[in-house]
């Protein structure tokens, strides 16, 4: 099954078993790429694994993503997916509202989400619903706030040596 | 055939036959400059150039640092390599507070003296932001040369600092400004 097939056979599941909150989906990068609404996405995933078929048994990654420009879904959470049965691999996304960052957590599907929800809550502030121990996996305990989102500057603001004198900015 | 021995680094001082006589400052720190124990606290590339110090080319063992040592009780150079996080800082200064007085900080590298090209949120912006620093080896990474020429420096701040430097105001309000008592 190619890439298309994969993305056909995929939707068409996803829609007969969630109807409307299946949203849509398309091909990047040579990966299908899934959407679907954030409520069900505990579902979706259950589904995804336990359907003998599909049989997407291993969450290989799991990361946040944070576009200001898409106004009403600033926020999204991608799980990439892998049979490593059939040798597919997929992506699910939910997207959602600056606001409103709460997430049901998949460590009831996969304890291995575990670190990485952590660091997503890190780097962007999701709230996992359902995270046994949801702290700061990487940065500092007492850093206060998310450096990932887009409104933070990426470069140290305590540094002194770069300023026009020196850079000519 | 005579070969004249000349000790670089003989102080000053009154001789005769069979002895020799000069200042308590003087011979301690001979004695401290020419067996220094560094603790490497190595992060990253920098780290590997020590190595390459430490090994027989180069031999860092010459200047009387022989021995590492990895506890930092019982060193006496403090010697900075790498890339120091924000997270990694409470643990390198606590590093430092656990060292013994007299002791010396050397910062080895672009990313140890100033943050180097790691311009970033998570990343300390040179060591000297929490502890105080005796001499900075630029470079990204130094060659072993440089280090030498590092410990050397060190070796001269040791030989000449006066015994009772670490007891003085000076030396305590300095610390202060570090937050460490």
């Amino acid at each position: 099954m190619n890439t298309t097939e994969l993305f056909d056979h995929l939707s068409e599941k996803l829609k007969s078993q969630f109807g409307d909150d299946f949203i849509g989906g398309e091909i990047q990068y040579d990966f299908p790429v899934l959407i679907v609404e954030k409520k069900r996405i505990i579902d979706v995933l259950q589904f995804l694994k336990t359907t003998p078929e599909l049989n997407f048994n291993f969450l290989t990654t799991l990361c946040g993503i944070h576009m200001p420009e898409n106004k009403g879904s600033e926020l999204a959470v991608m799980y990439q997916l892998h049979n490593m049965v059939e040798n597919w691999r997929i992506r699910v996304k939910i997207f959602m509202e600056d606001g409103d960052t709460k997430v049901p957590s998949v460590t009831s599907i996969w304890p291995a989400a575990n670190w990485m929800e952590r660091q997503e809550y890190d780097f962007f502030g999701f709230k996992f619903v359902g995270h046994p121990d949801l702290r700061r996996i990487l940065n500092m305990d007492e850093m206060n706030y998310f450096p990932m989102r887009k409104e933070y500057p990426l470069e140290d603001g305590s540094r002194d040596d770069k300023n026009d004198k020196m850079f000519g900015r | 055939m005579s070969i004249d021995i000349q000790p670089k680094h003989k102080p000053e001082g009154l001789e005769g036959a069979g002895y020799f006589a000069t200042s308590l400052d003087k011979v301690v720190g001979l004695a401290r400059a020419n067996s220094l124990w560094p603790l490497p606290f190595a992060t990253s590339c920098c780290g590997i150039e020590f190595m390459a110090t430490m090994a027989s080319h180069y031999d860092l063992a010459r200047f009387g640092s022989e021995r590492l040592s990895f506890s930092p009780r019982q060193a006496d150079l403090l010697m900075v390599m790498g890339t120091i996080s924000k997270k990694m800082g409470p643990i390198l200064r606590q590093v430092y507070e656990q060292m013994a007085e007299p002791k010396w900080v050397l910062s080895m590298g672009a990313c140890a003296s100033s943050g180097g090209i790691f311009d970033t949120y998570s990343v300390l912006q040179g060591i000297d932001r929490i502890i105080p620093v005796d001499v900075y080896i630029p470079g990204c990474p130094p060659r072993p040369e440089q280090v030498l020429d590092g410990i050397l420096k060190i070796q001269e701040l040791t030989r000449s600092e006066a015994i009772r430097r670490r007891d003085t105001p000076e030396y305590k309000a300095m610390l202060a400004t570090y937050g460490i008592e």
